[in-house]
C-alpha cells in the first residue's frame, strides 16, 4: 500500500497546497475529468493523493484512513478532542491564515474587552431572562476560551454559515468566527473585541498517530519527511 | 469509556445500605434531566461536561451529570424537615482530556436538609464519610466558602462591585482580575479613559454605526452610566485587597489555618463572625470524633466553576494515586436550594462516594 495524503479538494487551499509541495519537489495534480475528485503524486515513490473536503480531513486523520492531511489548525482543534494525542503537527504551511475572534455590534460603545462582554452578558441576562447568545461553529474552542477567561452568563448558538448576519436577524447578540481581513465583519457593522484571538489558524500538514505503517509505507513516509524537513 | 464493574456495583450496594442504616431515605432520580435547569445553574460550561440529547416532547435533555439537582427538587416538592436522603446510580460526564477517566460511573450519595443545626449537619456528613472511608489511605481536604463570601460581602466598596466579585467567586482568574481593577492596580482597557472623559463632559457617546441586534441603546446607556459610576467609586485599599488575596491562599492544618485567618481579620474585621462559625465547626467536628488538629484546610478549596458549594466543603483523595479523581467530595449548598426552590430554600449539605475508585484502591494492608 502507499502513504495516503489528504488534500483539500478545491479552491485556493488546494492550489496553495499543490504549490507548497511543488516547492519541495513533489508534484500533485488532479486527474480525470474536471469535476472528478482523483489525483496523482509525482516526484516521490509510494505516496498517493486523496482529495477531500478540508473539514473532513481531521476526522479522516483521527480514524487513520489517511496518513497525512492538510487542513486548518482551527478545524483540527475544534473537531478533535485531545488533538495532540490523535495527530502530529508536521509543518505550518504559511497560507490560509485566519484568526478565530469574538465580535460584537460596533454600536456597543461600552464593550471593548472580554471584561466588558462579561459585564454586558450579566446585565443582558437580568434584562432579557436568557443568557447572551454567541453564534459560532467553533463550540469547543470558544467555550474553552471563555471558561479559561472566566466569562459567564453566555450561551453558544450554532451557526454553520453567514454567522455575521445572526445579530441583525436577532438570533444572536455576538459572534465568534474566523476572519482574515475583517471585511465581512465591518460590512455587517461588527467590531472585534480588543483581546488576544481565540486561535491563530493557518493551513498545516498533520500526520495521524492512529494508523500503523507497513514496511513500504514506512520507507515512503521517511522519504517524504526528509523532503519536507 | 467503561461501564461499572460487578465489584463496583457490589461496593455501591454496600455503601447505599450503610447510608440507609444511618437513617437516610433512599430516593430515585431520572437519568434524563431537563437541560435548561442545569444550563441555568451551571452556565454553558456544563455542555462541555454533560451529554446532551433531544426528546421530541420535552426538548433538550441531559444525562444526569450529578444527583444533587434532582434530589433537591424532590425534597422541595414533597420533603418533610429535617430530612436525610441517599441515592445510588450512574452519572455521566464527558472526559475530553484524560482518556483514562471513566465517562460513566456510579455515585452513592448522602444529603442532609436541616434548618436548625447546620454546623451539626456539616460535622455529621463529614464524620460519616470519614468513618466509611477509614482504612483506605485517603487524605481529607476541607475548605469553607462561607469565609470567602463573608470576606467579599464586607468589603468597603459599592454594592455593584461586591455583586461583581460574588458572581465570579467560583472563577478564581476573573475574581482576581476584578479585585486588582477595584484596587486601581490594573491598567484601564485601551480607550476607557477617553470614553470616561467624554461621558464626564456630557457627551452621549453614540456610535456612527447603525443600532443592530437585541441589545438596545437603552441597555448600552445603562452600562455607560455604570461605567461612569464605577470610575467614581473609590479604590478598595491595597492593604485590604492584599489581605483578601492572602486569605484565599491560606492552606494549613485547620487550627493553624484558623490562626492565620484570625491574623488577616485585622485588615478585614468583617470576617470575624464567619471565623467564629469555622471555629465552632471544628469543635463540633471534634465532638464527632474527627481529629481536627490533623485536618487539612485550604481556603480556596471547592472554588471551581462547576460546583455550587457556599459553605463547608470537603474531598477525600488517594495520596498514592494522584491520577485518580477524588474518591469522595461534598459540601454545603444552601444557595442552590434557593435557586431551585423558587423562593423557598433550606440549608443543605451532602456528598458523594465513587465506589469504583474504592474497588480500584483495594485494601491497602
Amino acid at each position: 500500500m502507499s502513504v495516503k495524503i489528504g488534500v483539500p479538494s478545491k479552491g485556493r487551499l488546494m492550489e496553495k497546497t499543490f504549490e507548497w509541495f511543488a516547492e519541495r519537489g513533489i508534484t500533485m495534480k488532479r486527474t480525470g475529468a474536471e469535476r472528478e475528485y482523483s489525483g496523482a503524486v509525482e516526484g516521490i515513490e509510494g505516496v498517493s493523493l486523496v482529495l477531500l473536503s478540508a473539514s473532513e480531513i481531521p476526522r479522516e486523520l483521527a480514524a487513520g484512513r489517511i496518513h497525512l492531511g492538510v487542513t486548518g489548525t482551527d478545524l483540527v482543534r475544534e473537531k478533535l478532542a485531545d488533538w495532540q494525542a490523535v495527530v502530529e503537527e508536521i509543518a505550518p504551511m504559511g497560507f490560509g491564515h485566519a484568526d478565530l475572534i469574538i465580535a460584537v455590534p460596533e454600536c456597543w460603545v461600552d464593550v471593548e474587552t472580554l471584561d466588558d462582554l462579561d459585564a454586558a452578558a450579566s446585565a443582558f441576562r437580568a434584562d432579557h431572562g436568557f443568557r447572551l447568545r454567541i453564534a459560532t461553529k467553533y463550540h469547543r474552542l470558544v467555550r474553552d476560551y471563555l471558561r479559561a477567561h472566566g466569562v459567564a452568563d453566555y450561551q453558544l448558538v450554532d451557526s454553520q454559515g453567514a454567522t455575521e448576519g445572526t445579530i441583525r436577524n436577532l438570533t444572536a447578540e455576538a459572534v465568534a468566527d474566523i476572519t482574515s481581513t475583517g471585511e465581512t465583519l465591518r460590512a455587517n457593522h461588527l467590531k472585534i473585541l480588543d483581546t488576544e484571538p481565540i486561535l491563530l489558524s493557518q493551513a498545516t500538514l498533520f500526520a495521524t498517530r492512529a494508523a500503523a505503517l507497513d514496511a513500504g509505507e514506512t520507507a515512503a513516509m521517511q522519504a517524504l519527511r526528509e523532503r519536507l524537513a | 469509556m467503561s461501564t461499572p464493574s460487578l465489584a463496583a456495583r457490589a461496593e455501591a450496594q454496600r455503601l447505599f445500605s450503610a447510608f440507609q442504616s444511618w437513617g437516610a431515605v433512599p430516593v430515585e432520580a431520572a437519568v434524563l434531566q431537563p437541560a435548561e435547569t442545569l444550563l441555568d445553574l451551571y452556565g454553558e460550561d456544563i455542555r462541555a461536561r454533560a451529554y446532551v440529547t433531544t426528546d421530541p416532547v420535552q426538548g433538550e435533555m441531559m444525562l444526569r451529570p450529578d444527583f444533587t439537582v434532582p434530589v433537591v427538587q424532590a425534597h422541595m416538592a414533597l420533603g418533610a424537615e429535617p430530612a436525610r436522603y441517599c441515592y445510588s446510580g450512574e452519572v455521566f460526564r464527558k472526559q475530553e482530556g484524560g482518556r483514562s477517566r471513566a465517562s460513566e460511573y456510579l455515585q452513592v450519595g448522602y444529603e442532609v436538609f436541616d434548618r436548625e443545626q447546620p454546623l451539626r449537619a456539616d460535622a455529621e456528613v463529614f464524620a460519616l464519610f470519614s468513618r466509611m472511608l477509614a482504612g483506605k489511605g485517603l487524605r481529607a481536604a476541607t475548605g469553607d466558602i462561607g469565609v470567602l463570601i463573608a470576606a467579599v460581602r464586607g468589603l468597603p466598596t459599592s454594592d455593584t462591585r461586591k455583586a461583581a466579585l460574588m458572581r465570579h467567586l467560583w472563577r478564581p482568574t476573573r475574581f482576581r482580575a476584578l479585585l486588582e481593577r477595584f484596587a486601581d492596580r490594573a491598567p484601564l482597557p485601551k480607550g476607557r479613559t477617553a470614553l470616561l472623559e467624554r461621558l464626564a463632559a456630557g457627551d452621549p457617546v453614540e456610535s456612527p454605526a447603525p443600532q443592530i441586534g437585541l441589545r438596545s441603546r437603552a441597555e448600552i446607556e445603562t452600562r455607560l452610566a455604570r461605567l461612569a459610576e464605577d470610575a467614581a467609586t473609590p479604590a478598595i485599599p491595597g492593604a485590604v485587597v492584599d489581605a483578601l488575596e492572602a486569605l484565599v491562599a491560606v492552606a494549613d492544618k485547620a487550627p493553624k489555618a484558623l490562626a492565620a485567618m484570625r491574623g488577616l481579620a485585622g485588615q478585614m474585621p468583617w470576617i470575624a463572625p464567619a471565623l467564629d462559625l469555622f471555629e465552632q465547626r471544628l469543635v463540633v467536628l471534634s465532638a464527632h470524633g474527627v481529629a481536627v488538629e490533623d485536618l487539612d484546610f485550604e481556603a480556596a478549596y471547592g472554588r471551581t466553576t462547576l460546583e455550587y458549594y457556599d459553605g463547608f466543603v470537603f474531598g477525600f483523595y488517594a495520596e498514592a494515586r494522584p491520577d485518580l479523581a477524588p474518591v469522595a467530595t461534598g459540601g454545603r449548598y444552601d444557595a442552590l436550594t434557593a435557586v431551585l426552590g423558587q423562593g423557598r430554600s433550606i440549608p443543605a449539605v451532602g456528598g458523594v462516594i465513587r465506589p469504583a475508585l474504592l474497588v480500584e484502591l483495594g485494601d491497602p494492608a
